[in-house]
């Protein structure tokens, strides 16, 4: 479905991504691994058009390399910034409103699903969203990005400064839409998640793909552990 | 007293509603772009000379619909083609971009119009008094002039608060890059809400020409209390933007009606009764100081309030 070949990226003359190659199958749920400054967000960001990719990125075997993040979109990449970009002035129902591309065409999840599955959300579906905790932030740009029926959801760092109860929460969350036959890709750091719900995972260092495999691959190879993720 | 103080108070509220329909095109725009247009108050000149040259030809009514048309359509290319082009190359490309724009707008109107007030009369079907409080006859044009800038603001409110391409612009306000990422084409936003904010100008324009002086100079003189506003309010702060435009049109109408010196404030114990250094400043008269007013209340919010008084960056 995502299939990015050789991906290339700069920030000034800092070259950031030095020929990233990685798949992400219909349905799939892999997770892009990594310290922090390797290249993981500048990886998603450069697919969806937010920093200058150069390579091949094709979705549903179309070139987007370079297309307008909301020409990439609209083909049903959907993407959670790292960030949790809400809309701080407006409310959580305005906020996940806006997540709809078509208002004609519905996808298959409704504003009253997504409050149904977080009581939190739905007690403040009309205050302002600048004041919600970190943690329904969370929920609240994953459910958004939802109501956009994408195909393939990039997740950046969602457990970011989130407590451990959280963080289980937005793991049941990311398992949810798995089931629901969204392809997932999750930008981590943390392995917890990853490697309860990846069907694979990528390993990143400096700018590039270091270990591609499965989590328990990932489990028996410590060397791996030790060199690219512990501290 | 009383009569200074209410004929005052309605030309002091005309006049900050006339600012509004100029600062609120102009603070979206940067809240959105990060873009401080310097051309905006040329848009508003621009509306005053087609307004001019358009209820020649056509009348005013068609003027005062048409003007503001054209100069929005003027804004959009501007946007499309200028904007958009030169924001690769960051935001000082972009800032220079309209400053030129500025003086080019101001050199081909007075290459046009040239460079004395034009005759542009209020249409005679609003050339009465529309009332009369003591011993003033208010004119009717003037309570047009109100009349057109509060439909306005309540149509724009409506517009934000209600619709959904108003919740579109007031999410892109904060995370333009967000909006494109949920699939709305921001770029087309940019460029819709740049004509708006153009049309908006000159419709102000269009309105105030008749009232005020319509010459080549009017958007140099203008431009600077515009900025005085938008700081004032808070960059980005559409409700900032509303209140400073009625604190400083009403300060400035006020200032410059009133007559008092502090040699009056203080009579006998004023030391010009002796010549001396001070003398000149002590008879300075309120309504001479006037002009400098919204400047003194610039630094002193700079000071207290860096933010502006709605805002929520600091400018």
């Amino acid at each position: 479905m995502l299939e990015v070949r050789d991906l290339h990226a700069y920030y000034g003359k800092s070259h950031i991504l030095q020929g990233v190659d990685l798949d992400v199958g219909a349905g799939e749920v892999v997770s892009l691994l990594g310290r922090n400054g390797v290249g993981r967000s500048t990886t998603v960001k450069a697919i969806m058009g937010e920093v200058a990719p150069q390579g091949t990125i094709r979705f549903k075997g179309k070139d987007i390399a370079g297309l307008p993040s909301y020409k990439i979109a609209r083909l049903g990449l959907g993407y959670v910034p790292e960030h949790r970009d809400i809309f701080p002035s407006l409310t959580v129902r305005q906020n996940l409103v806006l997540g709809i591309k078509d208002t004609r065409r519905p996808g298959k999840w409704r504003l009253q699903d997504m409050l149904d599955m977080f009581p939190n959300l739905a007690a403040r579906a009309d205050t302002a969203a600048g004041v919600l905790s970190g943690g329904e932030k969370q929920m609240l740009t994953t459910c958004r990005t939802l109501m956009g029926d994408p195909d393939l959801i990039m997740i950046d760092e969602p457990t970011e400064g989130l407590a451990p109860l959280i963080v289980q929460q937005v793991g049941d969350l990311i398992a949810r839409i798995a089931q629901a036959g969204v392809a997932i890709l999750l930008v981590e750091q943390k392995l917890s998640i990853a490697m309860r719900i990846s069907k694979r995972v990528y390993i990143m260092g400096h700018g590039r793909v270091v270990f591609e495999g499965t989590p328990d691959e990932l489990k028996a190879n410590a060397a791996v552990r030790q060199e690219w993720l512990e501290v | 007293m009383l009569e200074l103080i209410v004929i005052s108070t309605l030309n002091g509220v005309l006049f900050g509603m006339l600012l509004f329909l100029l600062s609120s095109g102009l603070t979206v725009i940067f809240s959105m772009m990060g873009v401080l247009n310097f051309a905006h108050a040329s848009f508003y000149m621009l509306g005053a000379f087609f307004g001019f040259q358009l209820t020649k030809w056509i009348g005013f009514w068609p003027a005062l619909v048409l003007a503001p048309l054209l100069v929005g359509a003027i804004g959009m290319a501007v946007e499309r083609y200028g904007l958009r082009n030169t924001h690769k190359h960051g935001h000082v490309a972009e800032l220079l971009l309209t400053f030129g724009l500025a003086f080019a707008i101001e050199e081909i109107v007075s290459m046009i119009w040239g460079k004395s007030p034009l005759d542009y009369r209020v249409p005679a079907l609003l050339d009465f008094p529309a009332f009369t409080i003591f011993s003033t006859n208010y004119p009717a044009y003037k309570i047009f002039m109100l009349a057109v800038s509060v439909i306005i603001f309540v149509a724009l409110l409506i517009v934000l608060k209600r619709t959904r391409v108003g919740l579109i612009v007031q999410a892109a306000l904060t995370h333009p890059h967000m909006v494109g990422h949920l699939g709305h084409n921001v770029g087309r936003v940019f460029m819709a809400v740049f004509g708006v904010g153009s049309a908006l100008a000159a419709l102000a324009g269009v309105i105030a020409g008749p009232a005020l002086v319509t010459q080549s100079d009017m958007a140099a003189s203008l431009g600077p209390i515009l900025f005085v506003v938008i700081v004032f309010g808070g960059l980005g702060s559409l409700p900032g933007a509303f209140i400073a435009s009625l604190v400083i049109g009403l300060v400035q109408t006020f200032a410059v009606a009133l007559d008092g010196s502090l040699a009056s404030a203080f009579g006998p114990l004023d030391p010009s009764s002796g010549p001396s250094v001070l003398t000149d400043v002590w008879n300075v008269t309120i309504a001479q100081v006037a002009p400098i007013v919204p400047y003194v209340l610039l630094v002193l919010i700079l000071i207290v309030r860096p933010m502006g008084l709605m805002g929520t960056r600091e400018t």
